[in-house]
């Protein structure tokens, strides 16, 4: 088990590789072969997190072979506690992914070895800690899941796929902009690490177009990634691509792929550039409360429910956002106050995977209700709950760990990060709480108008959501009551890493008073 | 060195002559079908004449002919790239349908005739001999141009060539003879001393010869504003001319600019240095401009084109406007960057064309419609070119990431005053995802699944696949490319 994490990365690009060759018409071998290929790496992964040292906050497991000498570009691969949840998350979600999309009928070949190497590029952006490495699989991501959505998406899938593609890929070229940047202020390497140690010290008073060399590329990457989470006025790509690509792509896109951008904002922005964040962490909060309003307004206006959803995404984003903010309090003009700050840092990092967790519930029992009535009008439906009772359960789970009732663990991590940003941003979390309301009202609305009043005729013969269906998303809503009800385990597995985080923070915070 | 000292280093071109004579001479022994044969010919011709440039490699930098052309690692080099494209190009050749029923031996040696000429323009460091080399290409180029000659639009094609060329020809020459007028020279280290020693009184006429000399150089990488003849001729020109027109003469030409302003204008550290320096004009941000210009012209154009091989023509400006982008640089890694995306973008560039050529081949057309669900009729070949447009966009794993990657890097390395070309590089990739996927999206996204494939026939098939690895692998690994660039990055230069 020397290599597990190249294992986590080559296991999908081999799968990708032999699903293209298997024979075309023998479609059910191609859903299986997918289906173990990534529950074989969901096992391996499993088998990571037990071996994981959680006391530890350093990059474990870390793996390094020389690729291109002259450029010192290596292949670099680590693991810590910030990148290992997420690892989990997207094993688990692309192994669930596979059940979701057991219907699709187009092209089935051709959709799971897309799928297995979107599940590479992912796996790969977390895990690698070289920044040309993490470029490439960054990119990598971006040509399946325009097939994804382009191919096997609804009405306006063309025009999606597109979208979404020259969103991500204007943000990666700033980011490359950045990266190459760094590239040279620090030494020639691509190396993250060697990077995180050299760049305060080796960004001090350079100028680029006579700013602050720090202040530029800290914009140039933070706007590649706040395209991806998205931040606000960089989101209009998302509820268009959520709501044409298919439903497991909708799962995995706001699963894992939106938690690329805030696990590169806390990788890449916090870890190499720690004293800049107390000159824009206002700025964050700001945009973290944009997001929370906006996205709650937006998914009030909905008339299509996994528009609605998609929009909540955004809202849920934004209190990720807030969170990572708070890591500022730790700084001494602001008090010093570790405890608000880990408060903030944890709970953004567990808003990312709770969020992952319940959206892909949401995205999948959306996914269900269009399968049967081939729309999605919140409006056009109406006492569902009395033909189809276990669904109207499970969405009414899912809705209220949406909403951020006590007891599901968006709760928790919403509180974590309302607690840990009171401190320095009173207003701003103030303000941001009206996004709560405006987070019950969409989703207690929506789930009124669906399924509450008199049945709607037209779907008086409407199937009981069925066990395949029932597979997806039973597991997904047992992690969000548990972690709910007893959020430690996760928070005991980041906390180190997020002390690391803090530490450095809090230390340079001395010099980056301006 | 002396004239018959020289030719002991001038085997390469001189066994090119000899295939060139071989092929004319073959062709009057053969009928009309039999033609292709001339083309083993060449390609027998050219391996040799390949494996003689890489063993004149190693011999040290030296001046041939009493300083009219040089042999440098550098200049093999671009031999080499230029073998490749010819080698490909001549393969496509026979199997590209529109040239049927044409006799393709001229075809083929005017082609070989025309490497003699990119090998001299490669290497010259003379002003006559640059300007002879020049011509050379440009007459085989129109002549290639109009071959179709039942074809209008490759007669149309022919002549805007000729007209074009012979005009900025005529400017460039215009301005290398106020040059001699400054430094009553026609040698390149003869000039750079010069010039070094002149006063400012001579700036005016040094200011207009260089922009005039640029026309010519401009004209001949299609930078805008000198670039009006090509979407034209490449579209009228048989695929694989335009194919051929989009790599070798490219390649040369950057060599020829690369040579001139780096062994005439700079002290090796940047084209800012004090030579060029003293003229008071903004050299670098000129470029620059021209540059910036050159790209997004070219992107923005080929957005509404409707014709993919127009669409390409536009795309090979706006390429052209990328490794522009190094030139205010012009330091060593500068060089090395144009190098490197030069070398990639022969591949790309031609298996992108090679595609054009099978489609036409097997529908006869060209535009947007006739690579309507590709992707489902032709896996292979829509899979391919999916890889070509990835490349051409420069995304990464490909080999095009790795070309712009170095540009970008470059820029960057060369501190905050060339930042603004990195950021404008960055949105034209942008903007040309737009338009090479919009190929990706007619093949695939609108297509049916089709209950029969086809595959194109093994030459094609074969040179697709050829293109297609180094522009996928030289994206993951290409040290080797690396190394070899940085071994041909010598110059021969002659110290005052």
């Amino acid at each position: 088990m020397e290599n597990i994490l190249s294992l986590l990365i080559w296991i999908p690009i081999l799968g990708a590789i032999v699903v293209a060759f298997l024979p075309r018409d023998n479609e059910n071998l191609v859903r299986y072969t997918s289906a173990a290929v990534t529950g074989l790496q969901f096992v391996v992964a499993i088998v990571l997190w037990r071996k994981f040292d959680p006391l530890n906050g350093s990059m474990q497991f870390m793996e390094r072979y020389e690729w291109i000498p002259s450029l010192n570009i290596s292949y670099i691969l680590g693991v810590d506690g910030l990148s290992l949840p997420m690892v989990l998350l997207t094993a688990m979600l692309f192994f669930i992914g596979v059940f979701v999309s057991w219907n699709i009928k187009k092209a089935v070949k051709g959709y799971f070895a897309l799928y297995l190497l979107l599940n590479a590029g992912v796996v790969g952006v977390f895990l690698s800690l070289d920044f040309f490495l993490f470029y490439i699989f960054w990119e990598v991501m971006l040509l399946p899941m325009y097939f994804l959505i382009g191919m096997w998406g609804g009405p306006q899938r063309e025009y999606a796929a597109i979208k979404f593609f020259l969103y991500t890929l204007f943000g990666s070229v700033l980011m490359l902009i950045g990266i190459l940047g760094l590239y040279f202020t620090c030494g020639k390497t691509f190396d993250i690490l060697l990077i995180m140690e050299r760049a305060p010290e080796a960004l001090d008073g350079v100028l680029w177009w006579g700013m602050s060399a720090a202040k530029v590329i800290w914009v140039l990457v933070f706007i590649g990634f706040a395209i991806k989470v998205p931040v606000f006025p960089f989101h209009t790509w998302l509820p268009l691509a959520h709501v044409e690509a298919p439903t497991a792509i909708s799962v995995l896109l706001a699963g894992i792929l939106l938690k690329l951008g805030v696990y590169g904002i806390i990788r890449v922005n916090y870890g190499i550039m720690p004293d800049q964040v107390y000159w824009f962490a206002g700025g964050l909060a700001f945009l973290g409360l944009v997001n929370v309003l906006w996205g709650g307004l937006c998914a009030l206006a909905q008339t299509d429910l996994k528009k609605l959803v998609a929009y909540s995404s955004i809202n849920h984003m934004g209190y990720s956002l807030l969170g990572m903010a708070a890591v500022v309090a730790a700084g001494e003009m602001n008090g010093g106050d570790l405890k608000a700050a880990q408060a903030g840092l944890s709970g953004a990092v567990f808003q990312m995977f709770n969020h992952g967790t319940i959206s892909a519930m949401l995205f999948i029992l959306v996914g269900v209700v269009y399968e049967r009535a081939h729309h999605r009008d919140i409006d056009g439906f109406g006492g569902l709950a009395s033909q189809m009772p276990i669904y109207t359960g499970i969405t009414a789970l899912a809705f209220f760990a949406g909403l951020g009732l006590p007891g599901f663990s968006g709760f928790v991590s919403e509180a974590m990060c309302f607690i840990g940003a009171f401190p320095v941003f009173k207003t701003i979390v103030i303000l941001s709480t009206i996004g709560i309301l405006l987070n019950a009202a969409y989703f207690l609305w929506a789930f009124q108008r669906v399924f509450f009043g008199k049945l709607n005729e037209k779907y008086k013969d409407m199937e009981e959501i069925n066990s395949l269906e029932l597979f997806t998303v039973i597991p997904l809503a047992i992690i969000t009551l548990f972690f709910g009800l007893y959020p430690g385990p996760y928070l005991d597995l980041i906390k180190s890493t997020m002390d690391q985080i803090i530490e450095k923070i809090a230390f340079v915070a001395t010099y980056a008073v301006m | 060195m002396t004239n018959f000292q020289s030719l002991e280093f001038f085997v390469p071109e001189l066994i090119l002559v000899i295939t060139i004579l071989a092929a004319l001479i073959t062709d009057l022994f053969l009928k009309k079908s039999k033609t292709d044969l001339i083309g083993w010919v060449l390609c027998i011709g050219l391996v040799i004449v390949g494996l003689s440039v890489l063993n004149l490699s190693s011999v040290p930098a030296t001046t041939l002919f009493s300083d009219a052309i040089v042999i440098d690692p550098f200049s093999s080099f671009m031999k080499i790239v230029i073998i490749i494209s010819t080698l490909l190009v001549i393969a496509a050749s026979w199997a590209n349908k529109e040239l049927e029923n044409y006799r393709k031996g001229e075809y083929f040696t005017i082609m070989g005739i025309m490497v003699l000429g990119l090998f001299l323009m490669t290497s010259s460091v003379d002003i006559i001999m640059l300007y002879v080399s020049i011509e050379v290409v440009s007459i085989m180029s129109f002549i290639l141009a109009a071959y179709l000659k039942l074809d209008t639009r490759s007669n149309e094609a022919g002549l805007k060539y000729v007209i074009y060329g012979a005009f900025s020809s005529g400017v460039m020459l215009f301005g290398l003879s106020i040059v001699y007028g400054l430094t009553g020279s026609t040698s390149y280290f003869d000039i750079q001393e010069s010039i070094f020693s002149m006063d400012s009184s001579a700036n005016p006429a040094l200011i207009m010869a260089l922009l005039m000399i640029f026309a010519g150089f401009g004209y001949k990488i299609s930078s805008v504003p000198f670039h009006f003849w090509t979407p034209d001729v490449y579209e009228g020109s048989p695929t694989t001319i335009t194919a051929y027109l989009s790599v070798a003469p490219k390649a040369a030409g950057f060599a020829m600019i690369i040579r001139f302003f780096h062994q005439i204008f700079s002290d090796s550290i940047a084209l800012a240095g004090t030579a060029i320096g003293s003229t008071d004009l903004p050299w670098p941000e000129i470029i620059g401009v021209l540059a910036v210009v050159t790209m997004t012209m070219g992107n923005l154009v080929a957005i509404q084109q409707n014709s993919i091989k127009r669409m390409l023509a536009y795309s090979s400006i706006a390429h052209a406007g990328y490794m522009m982008l190094a030139l205010p640089v012009l330091s060593m890694e500068a060089i090395e960057s144009i190098m490197i995306y030069l070398f990639v973008y022969v591949f790309m560039n031609l298996g992108a064309f090679f595609i054009v050529i099978t489609v036409k081949n097997k529908t006869g057309g060209e535009t947007f419609d006739d690579y309507q669900g590709l992707g489902w009729k032709m896996p292979v070949v829509g899979s391919l070119m999916t890889l070509f447009m990835l490349s051409l966009t420069g995304l990464p794993p490909t080999a095009g990431f790795v070309g712009k990657l170095y540009i970008f890097k470059t820029l960057v390395g060369a501190g905050s005053d060339f930042l603004w070309l990195v950021v404008a590089g960055g949105i034209n990739s942008v903007i040309s995802l737009y338009y090479y996927f919009h190929v990706v999206k007619v093949m695939f996204l609108g297509g049916e699944r089709s209950d029969t494939l086809s595959y194109p026939p093994s030459l094609m098939f074969g040179l697709i696949v050829f293109t297609a690895i180094p522009s996928l692998l030289l994206g993951l690994y290409w040290n080797p490319l690396a190394s070899w660039v940085k071994d041909s990055l010598v110059f021969y230069t002659q110290t005052m």
